[in-house]
C-alpha cells in the first residue's frame, strides 16, 4: 500500500467518524456489525419464493420462460450431447461447443455425437455456443445462479451468442437466499452471476431488443428429478 | 463534467422547444412508470421490502466507519486493493496510476454514474488512455460527446433517427447508404463494433450498485451483459464506488435487489446481477489478474449526520426521475450536471455546493410523487424544501425574494390586515382580468407572462370562500374563530 493510499483512508474514515460523532473505532458499533454479519438474517421473503420440490421446478420453468429463456426438461445427463447437437443444427451453428469441465459434462459420451466438437477452456471470441452448469436455479424469478470458477469459466456465461445451461432439477430452490449459505461455505468464487433470460437492451426509444452484448439466446436444460419435498 | 446548473433557467426554453426531446420524453412517460406500477402490483410484499431496504441502509449509515473498515479488510483478503479517495481528483489520479502500471492503451467501461461524477473519461483521454463506453446508451452519447440525460437510460433524450445519424457520422468505414431505420440494425452494428474493443481492452472499469461488507464483493446489475465482458476479459478490473454503497450481507443485498429493478424499469430482476470478489483464483482459467476498488467520498461524509443523510440511502433506480413532472417536461440536460430529477436536485447541492445549484431545489412542484415511488423511502420533498431555505439564506437578506418573503411574513402575522389587503387585491385583479379571466402582461411579472398568461383570481379570496361555505353548512371554520369578524 502506498503512502497516498494510507493518507486517503485516514481522510475518508476520519471524515465519516467525525460526522458520526466519534474519533476512533467504536466498540459498540463493531459489535453490532459483527453480530449482523454473523446472523445474516433474511428480509421478507415473497410468498411466490417459498415453493420447493416439484412446485419450485414448475415455477422456475414458467418464470424463466417469462424472461424469454428457452427451457427443456431432460431425464438424465446422458441426453445432453444429442440435445446440444440438435440445438446447433436447428440454429445453423457450427458443430462446436465450448463446455465447462464440470463433472456432469465430463461423464457423458461426446464421441457419440461426432463430428460435434466439445472443447473445454475459456471461451474464445469466435465461439458461437457454450455449455455450462448452474450452481442453482431460483424459482422466484426463473433465475440461474452461475459461479465463475475453474469448473465453469466465467467467459462461457457471457461471450458466445448462444448459451446452454444445465440445471439439475434438485438444485432448484424457491428464493435467492437459499443459495447464499452454500456459496459462503464453499468460499467466495471470483464471480457469482444471476442470469434471468437472454441479454437485452431498450436504450433506443425504449424498444426492447434481445441480444445486446451477452448471449442472444439462453437455453436452459432442467435435468433429472426435483428433490423430495422438505419436511 | 463541469457544473452547468447555474444556467438552469437558460436551458429551459431550448428544452421545451426541442421537438426530438419532447417526443422522447413523451415515450418515457408511458414506459417506465406504467411498468413499475405493474411490477409493484404483482408483488404483495413490495412495501414490506421497501421498509426493510430503508432499515438496512439506515443501519449501515449509522455504522459506516465500521463497515468500511471491515469491507476493505475483506477485499484485501480476497487479493484485491482498496484506494480511498476523498475527492474526484484523487480518484482520477489513482485510476490513471493503475492504468499506467499496466501500460493500458484502451479501457472498456460499463456504465458508472460515479465515473460521470468524477469525469474520468475526459481525464483518461487527456492522459493518453482511450475510454470506451460499452452500455449501448452510453456508447451512443459518448460518440455524440454528450453527458447522460438519465441515470439508468442515458440516451433517453434521443430519437432513433438521431441515433442513426450519429452512427452514420462516426462509423465511416461502413456503407453510407446502408439501411439504419430499425433499432435492431443499430444495435447489431454497435454490438459488432464493441466486440473487438472488449477483447482488446487492457483495463475494465465498472461502477458498483452495492458493496457487500461481509465478503468484500461488488454487485453490478445490467440487462445487456456488458458488465460481465468489461470485468471478465481485461487483465485489470477497477471498481469505482462511493462510500454509501455498502450493505452488510448477501441477504441484505438480496432485499434491495428485489426492489431495485422493479422500481427502475419495472422488471422483476435485471437480466444479469454479478457479484465479484477479488481477482481470478490461482486455478481459474479466465478473469482479471488485478482487482482494485476506488472508494470515493467526494462530499458524502458531509451529508452524514446532516438533514440530508437520508439521501445516502439512494440506490440510483431512477424512479423519482421517471415520475417527476419537471423532468418529464425538460429532460435531464437542463439540470446541468450528472444527476437530474428530484434525486439530483437534492444530491447536486450537497456535492457541488448550493451556490452553483440554487435553482435546482426549485425545479420541483413538490407534488410528492418522487417520495411515493422511492424504494428506499427517501423524503425528497422535505430535503428539497431544506435546500430552498439554504439557498435563500445563502443569497442573503438583500434579494427580492428575501424582501418579498419578509413583507409577506409581516402581513401573515397580522390576520385582519392580511385579509383586508389580499381581499382587496384579489377583487381588484379579478376586475382587471375582465371577461377573459387572464392577463397577457403584468408589471414586474414579465418573466412569467412572456411564455404564458396569468389566470386572474376569482372575485373572492380562498379564505372568504371557505367562510361562506362553512356558514352555508352551519359549521365553524376553526375552533378559535368564534369571535372573528
Amino acid at each position: 500500500m502506498t503512502e497516498a493510499m494510507t493518507g486517503g483512508k485516514e481522510r475518508v474514515l476520519g471524515a465519516v467518524r467525525q460526522a458520526l460523532g466519534r474519533n476512533a473505532p467504536d466498540a459498540a458499533s463493531l459489535a453490532a456489525i459483527k453480530d449482523r454479519m454473523t446472523v445474516a438474517a433474511k428480509g421478507p421473503v415473497p410468498v411466490r419464493g417459498q415453493d420447493f420440490g416439484a412446485a419450485a421446478v414448475a415455477r422456475f420453468e414458467a418464470e424463466a420462460k417469462n424472461a424469454s429463456a428457452l427451457v427443456t426438461r431432460l431425464d438424465d445427463v446422458s441426453a445432453i450431447p444429442a440435445f446440444v447437437a440438435g440445438f446447433l443444427a436447428d440454429h445453423n451453428l457450427p458443430s462446436h461447443v465450448r463446455i465447462a469441465t464440470d463433472a456432469a459434462l465430463a461423464s457423458v459420451d461426446w464421441a457419440a455425437v461426432a463430428p460435434l466438437l466439445a472443447e473445454t477452456g475459456p471461451a474464445d471470441p469466435a465461439d458461437m455456443a457454450s455449455l455450462s452448469v448452474a450452481k442453482a436455479g431460483v424459482a422466484e424469478t426463473g433465475t440461474l445462479v452461475l459461479v465463475a470458477d475453474v469448473a465453469n469459466p466465467g467467459t462461457l456465461n457471457s461471450l458466445p451468442q448462444h448459451h446452454i445451461v444445465v440445471l439439475h432439477a434438485d438444485r432448484i430452490v424457491g428464493h435467492y437466499e437459499e443459495v447464499w449459505p452454500s456459496i459462503r461455505q464453499d468460499g467466495m468464487p471470483r464471480a457469482v452471476v444471476w442470469v434471468t433470460g437472454p441479454s437485452r437492451t431498450a436504450d433506443i426509444e425504449q424498444e426492447l431488443l434481445m441480444g445486446a452484448h451477452g448471449p442472444q439466446m439462453l437455453q436452459i436444460l432442467i435435468v433429472g428429478q426435483p428433490s423430495a419435498a422438505e419436511s | 463534467m463541469k457544473v452547468q446548473s447555474p444556467h438552469f433557467h437558460d436551458h429551459i426554453p431550448g428544452a421545451l422547444a426541442d421537438q426530438n426531446l419532447q417526443y422522447a420524453l413523451g415515450k418515457l412517460a408511458t414506459g417506465f412508470p406504467v411498468k413499475r406500477k405493474e411490477a409493484a402490483a404483482k408483488l404483495p410484499e413490495f412495501d414490506a421490502l421497501r421498509d426493510h431496504a430503508r432499515d438496512i441502509k439506515n443501519h449501515v449509515l449509522e455504522n459506516l466507519d465500521s463497515y468500511l473498515d471491515h469491507y476493505e479488510a475483506q477485499v484485501v483478503a480476497a487479493g484485491g486493493a482498496v484506494h480511498w479517495c476523498a475527492t474526484a481528483e484523487d480518484a482520477c489520479a489513482e485510476i490513471l496510476k493503475i492504468c499506467r502500471s499496466v501500460n493500458a492503451k484502451t479501457v472498456t467501461k460499463s456504465k458508472t454514474m460515479i465515473g460521470e461524477e468524477i469525469a474520468i473519461n475526459d481525464y483518461l483521454a487527456d492522459h493518453g488512455v482511450e475510454p470506451v463506453e460499452t452500455d449501448l446508451g452510453e456508447y451512443i452519447i459518448q460518440l455524440r460527446n454528450e453527458p447522460p440525460s438519465h441515470i439508468i437510460a442515458p440516451a433517453i433524450h434521443l430519437t432513433k433517427g438521431q441515433v442513426a445519424d450519429t452512427f452514420r457520422h462516426h462509423h465511416q468505414d461502413l456503407d453510407p447508404a446502408r439501411a439504419l431505420e430499425e433499432p435492431r440494425v443499430m444495435l447489431d452494428e454497435a454490438r459488432a463494433r464493441l466486440r473487438g474493443r472488449f477483447v482488446a481492452a487492457d483495463v475494465g472499469i465498472t461502477g458498483a450498485n452495492m458493496l457487500v461488507a461481509e465478503s468484500g464483493t461488488n454487485i453490478l446489475v445490467t440487462n445487456e451483459g456488458n458488465a460481465e465482458l468489461t470485468y471478465g476479459l481485461p487483465r485489470v478490473h477497477i471498481v469505482i464506488a462511493s462510500i454509501e454503497k455498502i450493505v452488510p450481507t448477501f441477504e441484505d443485498a438480496t432485499t434491495i435487489l428485489r426492489v431495485l429493478a422493479r422500481s427502475a424499469t419495472g422488471q422483476e430482476i435485471t437480466v444479469y446481477t454479478s457479484f465479484c470478489t477479488g481477482p481470478k483464483r490461482p486455478t481459474d482459467v479466465d478473469g482479471p489478474d488485478e482487482y482494485h476498488v476506488i472508494l470515493l467520498d467526494n462530499g458524502r461524509s458531509k451529508m452524514l449526520g446532516s438533514e440530508f443523510q437520508d439521501m445516502l440511502r439512494c440506490i440510483r433506480c431512477g424512479a423519482c426521475i421517471n415520475h417527476c413532472p419537471v423532468y418529464g417536461a425538460l429532460g435531464g440536460h437542463a439540470y446541468g450536471w450528472v444527476y437530474p430529477g428530484p434525486m439530483g436536485s437534492v444530491l447536486t447541492p450537497a456535492l457541488v455546493g448550493i451556490d452553483d445549484s440554487k435553482h435546482l431545489p426549485n425545479a420541483s412542484t413538490l407534488c410528492g410523487r418522487c417520495e411515493s415511488v422511492c424504494p428506499m423511502r427517501i423524503p425528497l420533498p422535505r430535503m428539497l424544501r431544506a435546500w430552498r431555505e439554504k439557498a435563500v439564506e445563502a443569497a442573503g437578506p438583500g434579494t427580492t425574494q428575501a424582501r418579498g418573503l419578509r413583507l409577506w411574513a409581516w402581513f401573515a402575522a397580522r390576520p385582519a390586515t392580511y385579509r383586508l389587503v389580499f381581499g382587496l387585491g384579489t377583487f381588484a385583479l379579478s376586475l382587471l382580468g375582465g371577461l377573459k379571466g387572464r392577463f397577457r402582461r403584468l408589471p414586474l411579472l414579465g418573466g412569467w407572462t412572456k411564455t404564458r398568461d396569468l389566470p386572474a383570481p376569482q372575485a373572492q379570496s380562498f379564505q372568504m370562500q371557505w367562510r361562506q361555505q362553512a356558514a352555508m353548512q352551519g359549521r365553524k371554520t376553526h375552533p378559535n374563530q368564534d369571535s372573528a369578524p
